[in-house]
């Protein structure tokens, strides 16, 4: 699914970050290690849509207004 | 340079013995510096030994830990993911690191291409730094290796393998310190770098310029880097670790293996609704039962006012005119013997009186009220009194409940469980324009307001501060008001608790979305990093609830006092007495209680229970009982919160959110009691 965002990821699924809302908050999710390019997974969704994502060995919870903005390809 | 130092000064020794004698060796700064959750505190409890200096650092509740270890000064700072200004923690570490000589960078070995860019950031700024790589014990269980040799070149510093939890490697400690050294830069960034400290800027401060840190860069004089710059360096240097990462590290089993369960289980709604009630249970028993009635009883009514404030009131008493009432109640709280003693001339002046005031006063369920007729001691001594009822206060009533609360904050956050808990909660806050974050300042709300107020710091806008302290003014009851509502309660019936927790939380729905609709910008989202559930180190939750409590005690006492001093104040010129007059039609025709209710909601603006517990002795209905719980935790917070609240959030704002509650108080309070009483 290409041109999809965060939001839309559903337990399980794999995606590639393909662009990342721009401001400081891009600055703290490059930090915590969500970069463009990245592969990473959707580990949890709450009920709501707030997201939980996994890179590597680190689990990361993403604000569902926040996933709405964050474009992934969905694998 | 500090190093050349070190080196003529050995020539020295060899020389004249004297030299080092008169030239001591120069005092290092050393700095602890990591993720959160990485063991730096493990670190820096081996290398502090029994002496630690604990200070607030000025203006935030971060609170900065100082102590020596060989000869060196060595500080403790707050875990962060970068240097930086995105919130107080990260201003707190920031200073400290530019003030630092040595730099030893925890760094969890199971998390490197997150921990690696706090690194990478330290070298970029041009610090010593020695890596102290730890959780190596989990790598062999998790078959993860890594090449430290090869992470040591491509950094440029050492490395060295540490297990905080069994002190492995802790003996080359002093070595890292020691060894710490300048690491590798990359070439085009020291170019900006040098464009910057051509302007005679210290390197580590440009490359925060450079990332756009405007009081850096004020602090300099120079113009501030962009935000796109600071994005080009953090997207360069995030390349640079996953680059390091993939040629150090070599994972046999298969990536993304489940290994955090129960952290898991926390977040999955099915099961981690009744994780939390279990939680929710638990922390009643602890804060609702043990802390705020059996231990505060004890420690308010016995120590407080049996032994503190009646030995200090009577010992007043001696040299100055005093009437005492002295009621004996029975175990059920009513009056089974009452005598007024007066001593127009001080206690001291009548002995004959005093030996029977004396014995009267002393026994079992005597509770004496102590009348001073001079209007200074009544604001220092008397009922309210600056130093009578405050210390009272502020050591046998707050201190516990407070303590009780950061104990359990501190176990939530050290187990892993309070980011999970604000992940989980996040949409619910979102509905009232904030994040999941804010169930921290709310929670501890029902502790005391006071203290949640200061800790609204801690959230990421100026829109979330103020929804949040409004939220907490007007509708949380704090632990000493929740007590005595639930006494009122009890026995009540289902009926008023369900029409009061409706009442409460329909008002907060109302308040909190129109804040949301009303105050301008962005809440911040959530972003948190969840950390794995381990079982909390208890030494880290005992250290955390004593110096938060401590940090807490000495920015709140203050205020405390200075509440005390204007309600003194208040009492004696008679303007306490006024209100009850105004209020008082208000009391009767509106919310249709006795006139003589008006005198809790005065005294409600001393202390929220104060306000509560006069209803007591009052003879009211049960529909009455309940208009007038709603009431009171609607109205106005304690004088102490109000103080730290205009520190906090300005006059315009505090001044609007305390009317507010007048307003909120009487209006919901009188439509409640036109429709049920």
């Amino acid at each position: 699914m290409p041109n999809s965002t965060l939001d839309k990821a559903k337990k399980g699924n794999p995606f590639i970050v393909v662009k990342l809302p721009s401001g400081n908050i891009k600055s703290q999710l490059i930090r915590l290690g969500i970069a463009e390019g990245d592969t990473l997974k959707c580990i949890q969704r709450l009920p709501g849509g707030t997201i939980v994502v996994q890179k590597n060995r680190q689990e990361i919870a993403v604000g569902f207004d926040l996933a709405k903005k964050i474009h992934v390809i969905i694998q | 340079m500090k190093t050349d130092n070190l080196v003529s000064l050995d020539k020295d020794k060899i020389i004249t013995p004297y030299t080092t004698l008169i030239k001591p060796k120069e005092l290092q700064k050393v700095v602890l510096v990591g993720n959160p959750n990485v063991g730096k505190s493990c670190f820096f409890n081996f290398m502090s030994g029994m002496y630690v200096d604990v200070s607030n650092f000025p203006g935030t509740t971060v609170s900065i830990t100082k102590s020596h270890f060989q000869g060196n000064d060595v500080y403790d700072t707050p875990g962060i993911y970068g240097v930086g200004s995105f919130n107080d923690e990260e201003k707190v570490a920031r200073d400290i690191i530019l003030s630092a000589d040595v730099i030893l960078n925890v760094v969890n070995a199971l998390n490197l291409d997150r921990d690696l860019f706090l690194t990478l950031q330290l070298i970029d700024m041009g610090k010593k730094v020695s890596v102290l790589l730890n959780f190596s014990d989990e790598l062999k269980k998790r078959k993860i290796k890594i090449d430290t040799k090869k992470l040591s070149d491509l950094l440029g510093v050492e490395v060295y393998q540490t297990a905080a939890v069994d002190k492995l490697g802790f003996d080359q400690i002093g070595e890292a310190v020691n060894s710490a050294r300048v690491g590798k830069q990359e070439l085009d960034l020291h170019f900006l770098l040098n464009q910057v400290m051509e302007k005679s800027v210290p390197q580590s401060d440009a490359l925060l310029i450079l990332e756009g840190d405007e009081a850096i860069a004020q602090k300099n004089n120079v113009l501030c880097g962009t935000a796109d710059e600071r994005e080009r360096i953090y997207i360069n240097r995030r390349n640079r670790v996953n680059e390091i990462v993939d040629l150090v590290e070599y994972e046999d089993s298969k990536k993304g293996e489940i290994f955090n369960h129960l952290g898991r289980l926390c977040l999955n709604p099915v099961t981690g609704i009744p994780i939390l009630l279990f939680m929710l249970v638990l922390m009643y028993f602890f804060i609702g039962d043990l802390v705020s009635q059996r231990v505060v009883n004890f420690t308010e009514n016995k120590i407080g006012k049996d032994l503190f404030e009646y030995n200090i009131k009577s010992f007043t008493g001696n040299y100055t005119p005093v009437y005492v009432d002295v009621k004996v109640l029975d175990n059920n709280g009513s009056v089974i013997n009452n005598k007024t003693f007066n001593f127009p001339s001080g206690i001291n002046a009548n002995p004959t009186l005093q030996k029977e005031f004396s014995e009267f006063s002393k026994q079992n369920g005597a509770q004496s009220n102590f009348n001073f007729q001079n209007p200074f001691v009544k604001i220092f001594f008397g009922e309210f009194g600056v130093i009578t009822m405050t210390v009272t206060y502020l050591l046998f009533l707050l201190l516990p409940l407070v303590i009780g609360f950061y104990f359990v904050m501190a176990l939530l956050e050290d187990s892993g469980y309070l980011p999970r808990l604000a992940t989980m909660l996040d949409r619910s806050f979102n509905k009232i324009g904030l994040n999941g974050k804010a169930v921290i300042p709310i929670m501890l709300g029902f502790g005391c307001i006071t203290m949640a107020n200061i800790t609204t710091r801690m959230l990421g806008s100026e829109r979330e501060k103020s929804i949040v302290t409004a939220i907490l003014q007007f509708v949380i009851p704090c632990s000493a008001q929740l007590a005595v509502i639930a006494a009122l309660l009890s026995g009540a019936g289902f009926a008023p608790m369900i029409l009061y927790i409706s009442v409460i939380l329909t008002v907060l729905l109302v308040l909190s979305t129109v804040l949301n609709k009303m105050l301008p910008g962005e809440s911040s989202p959530l972003l948190i990093d969840l950390p794995m559930i381990r079982f909390p180190r208890m030494s880290n939750v005992f250290k955390k609830t004593f110096f938060r409590s401590f940090g807490f005690m000495k920015e709140a006492s203050f205020w405390f006092f200075i509440g005390a001093l204007a309600v003194g104040i208040m009492e004696v010129s008679g303007i306490l007495l006024v209100w009850q007059d105004v209020l008082a039609p208000f009391t009767t025709t509106w919310l249709k209680l006795p006139k003589e209710a008006a005198n809790a909601f005065v005294m409600g603006m001393v202390r929220r229970d104060f306000g509560a517990a006069g209803l007591f002795h009052m003879n009211l209905s049960i529909m009455q009982k309940t208009v007038s719980i709603i009431t009171i935790t609607l109205f106005v917070p304690c004088i102490a919160s109000f103080v730290v609240m205009l520190k906090e959030r300005g006059w315009k704002e505090g001044m609007m959110i305390w009317f507010g509650t007048w307003i909120a108080a009487f209006l919901v309070g009188g439509i409640v009691a036109q429709i049920v009483i």
